[in-house]
């Protein structure tokens, strides 16, 4: 037994001399942190190219007028600006958290199904590949929308079936991340840690995984189908053959809406997190933490056809959708007032991870209030594809998921690199961030009150000041991300030695081991009192 | 002295930023919806204020508590931690009450959504259908018809380096050739479909937002109260020039919406009756 152990890690090399030794071990690494490295530096990466489309965006909003791109060019800016950051941005930097944290959180060696974890991050590049290549192709990139309804998105030239393809590999890679990571938790715990022991961010993961099982298929299914209606005869939505347009609708947003649960919920995990360790105080509410966030899964399942209200539904479907709706705003109320009792009669301290954590807190929040006031049906028929849908979303996405993610990239970032980070540019990062973030974001909900519709590249003068606005915070924002690369840079390549534990308050079994983790940890699993 | 300096910089960095966002057609900054002028759009329009209040009600006592926890019980000014990490009965509270806040708000969203929904006893139906890009009217019962096109100033200056400031151009992209006409307090009903893509007809003012989809035909209806020029655009983007597909309607007395009939109604129709 003992030698099997010894030629598994003789097996690894840590250290491989030349170019490409070193590019074959990080493409044939089963390793859970390597890979989790890998989804990290990814995401970094998708979200400066789908940055740099938000650029554009904004940089076409500036003014009133057309100064920069065609309608069409700037419809794609908007469709693949979308996919990236969803796919590639969002949704890979939390696998990359996963992957770190999630063995080391439970005392598992290891991802318990290690080579489909290779494949599932290696599927990533060439399917954001493919998909960036559709600009070069005939009729250019995507431009309906990263919804695709149909039929505007049969209109899309050469890119469709690529843009398709991509979609089947982005889903096959999420689909086996997330069975990857249920195994792993259900199998890989360490004795005695019982599910209600786990940690906040490892329940989190378990039922994130269980939604993107749910989900990711029926996104396949409404884009085959698609497909198949553009090149095999099919009319699955096209009218003048029986087919039937809103179905896609119907189909899309029962994936789309877990979706989105699907990129908060490891961020609310992160948080759960970071704010008991700077509070010094455990997780006020685990029991009921745990079950909000059932209940919210349970709940993202039935809400759907909330995102098409103005489609022309029964008047007992707007009913349904509305009151579904408006109760995820009961677990979601009850996770911040949670989080707001952690902080209660703490300790407090304001490292760069709290600052994150606390930003996250409000601004989530906000956008957790205009997330209320569309679930008013008759309020949401004028929200509706409005600049203000365009706030909600962006306020729970950025300074939602987002910071959530730069919440747990600074509280883990000495764990991964064995260094402190630059404590004083981390606050720099911080603020600018949290200025920037709402120039961008806040004046869109007075834009899309006063009724400027979303994906449009040019609008009416009155719309001008408040566009101006938001695209100055965007480059601000875009710009203040920068400072987080020299950070990361700044600590791979040195830095105060960290210690195993480097914050007073933090908890679990990631701290026990030094710091950088070791390429093995736990093979011997710990025991969990 | 020097504070002077600084209250002149200042000064001067203020007029300068107004002088910059006060040219005349650009500063409007709009914060909140229109009220509009339909009996739907103010309930609406009270529902949204209603909502946006209980939102900031809640908002303040829960950014409340963040803070006091933020600016008390900091670790610098010798905070110690306690030791607590439930109580049942404050869960139990925090789940209870906006449960019943939420219930309160829905029931009068509900009764709104009821009478959006509500198209009987219409005097005046249109067949809205959207094309790319641009929209088509039918008044079905007066044998009026016609298609309604992005003006043609709008046209010239929304073209890539135009050269043209939007700014010049009364309306922009916000007119068209042709003017839908309804008479005032009138139920007018919208039978809304497409002939391609999917759009959606939006007037802000009339708190009406319907798309427009192939194979369907979708109801709305709206009563406006005052007559004016309402103005709305395409809501679902339907392609390369979804931005310039806008919507005006013109609300005018009911002897001037007669004679527009007269002067607008198809010969073949004429012929007819």
């Amino acid at each position: 037994m003992s030698t099997t152990a010894i030629d598994v890690h003789a097996g690894h090399h840590d250290h491989p001399k030349g170019v490409l030794p070193w590019i074959m071990r990080w493409v044939t690494t089963t390793n859970h942190k390597d890979i989790g490295t890998l989804y990290l530096i990814f995401a970094l990466l998708m979200f400066f190219i789908g940055g740099l489309m938000a650029l554009v965006i904004r940089a076409e909003l500036f003014q009133p007028g057309l100064q920069f791109v065609q309608p069409e060019f700037f419809n794609s800016m908007t469709t693949v600006h979308a996919i990236i950051m969803i796919f590639g941005g969002i949704m890979p930097a939390f696998a990359g958290f996963a992957n770190w944290m999630v063995p080391m959180m439970i005392g598992a060696p290891d991802m318990a199904l290690p080579r489909l974890n290779n494949w599932s991050f290696w599927l990533l590049p060439f399917a954001t590949g493919l998909l960036i290549l559709t600009f070069f192709m005939p009729g250019g990139a995507p431009a309906a929308g990263w919804t695709l309804y149909p039929p505007l998105s049969l209109q899309t030239g050469a890119a469709l079936p690529f843009s398709i393809f991509a979609i089947h590999l982005l889903g096959l890679s999420s689909i086996m991340a997330s069975i990857n990571i249920i195994v792993t938790i259900m199998n890989l715990r360490a004795p005695g840690m019982s599910l209600m022991k786990m940690p906040m961010f490892v329940w989190t993961w378990l039922i994130t995984a269980y939604l993107m099982l749910l989900a990711m298929p029926v996104l396949a299914g409404a884009v085959t189908m698609l497909l198949t209606d553009q090149f095999f005869g099919t009319s699955f939505f096209t009218a003048s053959g029986g087919g039937d347009p809103v179905m896609y609708q119907h189909i899309f947003w029962f994936f789309g809406h877990p979706e989105v649960y699907i990129i908060i919920l490891p961020a609310f995990g992160i948080v759960s997190q970071v704010i008991p360790a700077f509070s010094r105080k455990p997780l006020f509410g685990y029991a009921a933490m745990v079950y909000a966030t059932a209940s919210i899964a349970f709940l993202s399942l039935i809400v759907w056809a909330h995102h098409m209200f103005t489609v022309g539904m029964p008047l007992a479907g707007q009913l349904f959708f509305m009151l579904t709706t408006m109760l995820i705003a009961i677990p979601t109320g009850v996770k911040v007032f949670n989080w707001t009792a952690t902080m209660w009669r703490g300790s407090l301290s304001f490292e760069t991870p709290m600052l994150f954590a606390l930003a996250f807190l409000f601004l989530f929040t906000i956008g957790g209030f205009s997330g209320l006031m569309l679930a008013i049906v008759p309020a949401d028929f004028q929200y509706h594809d409005s600049y203000f849908v365009v706030a909600h979303f962006h306020y729970v996405l950025v300074p939602g998921a987002l910071f959530g993610a730069f919440a747990g990239a600074y509280y883990w970032l000495p764990k991964w690199t064995g260094h402190m980070y630059d404590e004083r540019l981390g606050k720099w990062h911080f603020w600018l961030s949290v200025i920037f973030v709402n120039l961008t974001f806040f004046p869109q909900h007075f834009l899309g009150l006063a009724g400027m519709p979303r994906r449009i590249p040019d609008y009416a003068v009155q719309f001008a000041d408040f566009n101006m606005i938001s695209s100055i915070g965007a480059f601000g924002f875009g710009l203040a991300q920068l400072v987080f690369v020299w950070v990361v840079i700044k600590a791979v390549r040195g830095g105060p030695k960290a210690p195993d534990n480097p914050w007073e308050g933090a908890e679990g079994l990631e701290w026990t081991v030094p710091s950088p983790a070791p390429h093995h940890t736990f093979d011997t699993p710990p025991v969990i009192k | 002295m020097q504070m002077n300096r600084k209250v002149g910089a200042f000064a001067a960095a203020l007029s300068v930023l107004t002088a910059f966002f006060s040219s005349p057609a650009w500063s409007d900054w709009q914060l909140n919806m229109p009220q509009g002028v339909t009996t739907i759009s103010r309930e609406v329009y009270g529902l949204h204020m209603l909502i946006l209040g209980v939102c900031v009600v809640i908002g303040i006592g829960v950014f409340a508590a963040m803070i006091y926890a933020i600016v008390k019980f900091r670790k610098d000014t010798g905070a110690q931690a306690a030791k607590f990490s439930h109580n049942t009965m404050v869960e139990v509270v925090w789940t209870a009450i906006p449960a019943v806040i939420l219930i309160a708000m829905a029931i009068p969203a509900a009764e709104t959504v009821v009478r959006m929904e509500d198209t009987t006893e219409s005097e005046l139906t249109i067949k809205v259908t959207g094309y790319q890009w641009l929209w088509h009217y039918d008044y079905i019962d007066d044998g009026v018809s016609f298609f309604s096109v992005l003006d043609r100033d709008s046209n010239a200056a929304r073209r890539l380096r135009s050269g043209i400031d939007p700014a010049s151009v009364d309306n922009y992209l916000l007119e068209v050739d042709n003017r839908v006409v309804v008479p005032v307090d009138t139920k007018v009903r919208l039978l809304i479909t497409s002939a391609d893509v999917l759009h959606a007809w939006w007037v802000p003012e009339f708190a009406v937002k319907k798309d427009a989809v192939p194979g369907y035909i979708n109801e709305a209806w709206f009563h406006a109260t005052e007559e004016g020029t309402y103005r709305g655009q395409c809501a679902e983007l339907c392609g390369r020039d979804h931005a310039y597909m806008p919507i005006v309607v013109e609300v005018v007395s009911r002897e001037r919406f007669d004679e527009w009939v007269a002067e607008n109604r198809r010969p073949s129709m004429t012929q007819a009756d």
